[in-house]
């Protein structure tokens, strides 16, 4: 090698060397001018369909007229990932707005995103005014970096024709009560096949996961800050009876089921075709069918809960959209000011709902949502809200790690043979050992 | 005057040398580093960088939220001893490496014989053939699980007809694999080319001597064409082996729209579906790096993979030498 090249190739590596060490973090001042300086803030939000993006900018023109100090420039479309990216890049929005609850954990830890405990102090704002399922979803270890914006509450829909047709007068309101639903409401084609279910089980079907069952059965995703699924026996229950039901059907023919009706968020999904008598889904749901499906006649209700625990009955999953300062934003004061208004204006909050049709996150606009509350549809998504035992997903470091893991498992048991209680617990287990082990990496 | 004229010729012909100045030398070294600048500008950016900070951040706990932090070999010893997906995911890796790739050469080949024998139709018969290498991967996968879909897909329809219950394809753990390499198979457009033109390089003269002196079709396909075109073959192995150890998009794309799980955001969704059949090394990867944020981790997985494709690539260029007959 010549002297020249070597000399080249040194300073190659030397540059490199020297680009890896200016590499990652990003810092940024948090200092910025007073919320009365005249200024424009930045902010992102996943919104992209006209009636959201919509919804959202009249949000912010109502910011404005309070604050005309205060211009807001409003990015749509924008996704965790490049937000992520912005804030390590030290060139961060000043406000984000996520529809990723599970990455609260991630972005309370890192600190990426800021803790609004000191402001919200500073400023009087009790998070007795929000939705307490709400506020767990926006904090992790003490920390609160988010604060609820909208929420997603999930319930059951059922078919009142079909219901009515085998008899029912009302959705079920407990498992066994559902089981028992499901099995008469389901018909099948001469070949055996599935023509239409009852309720389909299957964890792939749409919105048929351990999360959105959990309340049900009161499972506890952790005690003590450990995972929980082998030691709350709530997890061997439900699973126990996800599996039996599956088996009943027959899990080839869920597949063939699933892979012979319409996507999700298709007009042709399958319980506005009437295919399904009853399933799990969110409050969003109610304005497909008014768009795509307007003379099926439906109802609402919570989804039932384990019969042993009938006092839950009327509570439910809820997740939704969240909202925070990120780390190096350059207006911090003016941030945390359009954050306060978005997340406690009651008109703002119950006008995007509205728009939306999501489900409000402060106890004063739930209250004042009398537009949603007077559709019977929606109105049961708003008592599943304000229901004491409704509750989410706790965050961990490494955003929803923990339900991939488990989801994994819950795919390969369904298909397989089931296992006898306590070795489904042991099973459980060895996931709560693997979900921990994942943890190695985020400390 | 003899030795005179000789001192005199020598002195004309060979004048002495005198060492360049240093001043000279550092004009002449700035000069070459102008030339090379562009490649070393290229491969500082786009390859020492990228490997170097890969091979840095392997040995740290990166978030992409914090600085890195220095954790040693954690990251490695996590991959052997912890993580349960890694040896799933090697192993339906290493399944693709072993089937596809030496299906797709095969195939290749077969199909390139074929376009450079056939007398007419030969230049419709590669559009064909080559046509499908250009349909866009994702779409491609997206239109591949449409046909193989168990219940509406028109190829189980179509085996129907004949008595035969078609697998679930995409939808089954069993069956999933086969349809991705199915899917490679119907683009293998990009092989047919370059075995088609190292076939036409294969001198005729030499079939015509080895077929006068008695050798069959096997016996110059083994000792005339093979050792011609086998730098080509071993280049699309090699090449082959390289790209379905960086398999993704296909098997994403095929997983995400066979589960039938809308990909929301916030909606999790256990990778390599189903049952983590189609979970190749690249997927674990980026599910690591970009939704667990366990960047550090990618890095070790990266440098893995790296080392591995090291390893395959000398281990075939080794093996191949006694077929091309070189030292």
């Amino acid at each position: 090698m010549t002297k020249t090249l070597r000399l080249a190739l040194v300073a190659t590596l030397t540059t490199a060397f020297g680009l890896v060490a200016c590499t990652a973090g990003g810092g940024g001042s948090d200092n910025g001018p007073a919320a009365s300086a005249k200024q424009t803030i930045t902010v992102w939000h996943g919104f992209t369909g006209d009636n959201e993006v919509n919804a959202f900018n009249a949000a912010v023109a109502r910011f404005h007229a309070k604050f005309p100090n205060i211009t807001v420039k409003a990015v749509k479309g924008q996704d965790d990932d490049k937000i992520t990216k912005a804030i390590s890049g030290g060139d961060p929005p000043d406000v984000a707005v996520s529809f990723t609850t599970d990455n609260v954990g991630k972005f309370c830890a890192t600190g990426a995103w800021q803790d609004l405990n000191p402001l919200m102090k500073q400023d009087g704002i009790k998070t007795s005014e929000f939705n307490q399922a709400a506020m767990d979803y926006t904090e992790f270890e003490g920390k609160r970096c988010a604060l609820p914006l909208l929420q997603d509450v999930y319930g059951l829909y059922y078919n009142k024709q079909l219901l009515s047709a085998a008899g029912y007068s009302a959705p079920p309101k407990t498992i066994s009560e559902l089981t028992a639903m499901a099995k008469k409401l389901t018909q099948f084609n001469s070949d055996g096949s599935i023509k239409v279910a009852g309720f389909d089980p299957d964890w792939l079907f749409y919105e048929v996961a351990p999360s959105h069952f959990a309340p049900s059965w009161g499972a506890k995703w952790q005690v003590n800050g450990k995972s929980s699924l082998g030691s709350d026996p709530a997890w061997t229950q439900m699973v126990a009876w996800q599996k039996s039901l599956v088996d009943w059907y027959g899990y080839s023919k869920l597949q063939k089921f699933l892979h012979s009706v319409g996507q999700e968020f298709d007009p042709d999904n399958p319980f506005e075709k009437g295919k399904v008598a009853m399933a799990i889904d969110g409050e969003w749901r109610t304005a497909s069918i008014r768009d795509e499906a307007p003379s099926l006649d439906y109802g609402t209700a919570p989804f039932p809960v384990a019969d042993s625990l009938s006092s839950h009955y009327g509570a439910g999953y809820v997740t939704g959209t969240i909202i925070g300062i990120p780390r190096g934003s350059g207006h911090k004061a003016a941030a945390w000011e359009f954050v306060k208004f978005m997340t406690t204006d009651t008109q703002t909050l119950v006008d995007l709902a509205n728009k939306i049709r999501n489900v409000p996150t402060t106890t004063a606009s739930l209250a004042a949502a009398t537009d949603l509350k007077n559709d019977p549809h929606f109105k049961t998504f708003l008592d599943i809200a304000a229901n004491q035992y409704t509750s989410t997903t706790p965050a961990s470091p490494n955003g929803g790690a923990y339900q991939v893991t488990f989801g994994q498992f819950l795919d390969k048991y369904e298909s397989g043979s089931a296992a006898s209680s306590s070795a489904l617990t042991a099973k459980l287990e060895s996931v709560d050992k693997q979900i921990t082990d994942d943890l190695k990496l985020s400390k | 005057v003899t030795t005179a004229l000789a001192t005199g010729s020598s002195a004309a012909v060979r004048p002495a040398r005198r060492r360049p100045g240093r001043a000279l030398r550092r004009r002449r070294a700035f000069t070459a580093l102008l030339f090379l600048s562009p490649w070393l500008l290229g491969v500082g950016l786009f390859f020492l960088y990228p490997l170097v900070s890969t091979i840095y951040f392997s040995f740290t706990h990166y978030d992409l939220l914090s600085n890195p932090r220095w954790v040693g070999i954690s990251n490695y010893k996590f991959a052997f001893q912890d993580d349960p997906n890694l040896w799933p995911a090697v192993r339906n890796t290493l399944w693709l490496v072993v089937v596809m790739v030496p299906l797709r050469v095969l195939l290749g080949l077969g199909v390139a014989g074929i376009a450079v024998s056939l007398k007419s139709g030969a230049s419709v018969f590669r559009a064909l053939v080559y046509l499908p290498y250009l349909v866009p991967p994702v779409a491609a996968t997206i239109a591949f699980v449409f046909l193989f879909n168990p219940g509406t897909g028109p190829v189980n329809h179509v085996l129907s007809w004949v008595g035969i219950s078609g697998p679930g394809w995409f939808t089954s753990s069993t069956w999933a694999k086969p349809a991705l390499v199915l899917l490679s198979l119907w683009a293998v457009g990009d092989l047919m080319v370059i075995l088609m033109a190292a076939l036409l390089d294969v001198p005729r003269e030499l079939h015509e001597a080895a077929a006068i002196d008695g050798a069959g079709g096997v016996a110059r396909f083994r000792y005339v064409t093979l050792p011609v075109i086998a730098p080509v073959l071993l280049f699309a192995a090699i090449t082959g082996i390289i790209e379905t150890l960086q398999y993704f998009t296909q098997a994403t794309v095929a997983a995400r729209v066979a589960s039938g799980v809308t990909d929301l955001p916030g909606t999790q969704i256990p990778p390599g579906y189903p049952n983590g059949s189609t979970l190749t090394y690249p997927q674990l990867l980026v599910d690591q790096g970009f939704t667990q944020f366990n960047m550090g981790y990618a890095a070790a997985l990266s440098v893995l993979l790296f080392v591995v494709s090291l390893v395959f690539t000398g281990a075939l260029l080794r093996g191949t030498r006694s077929l091309t007959g070189d030292a």
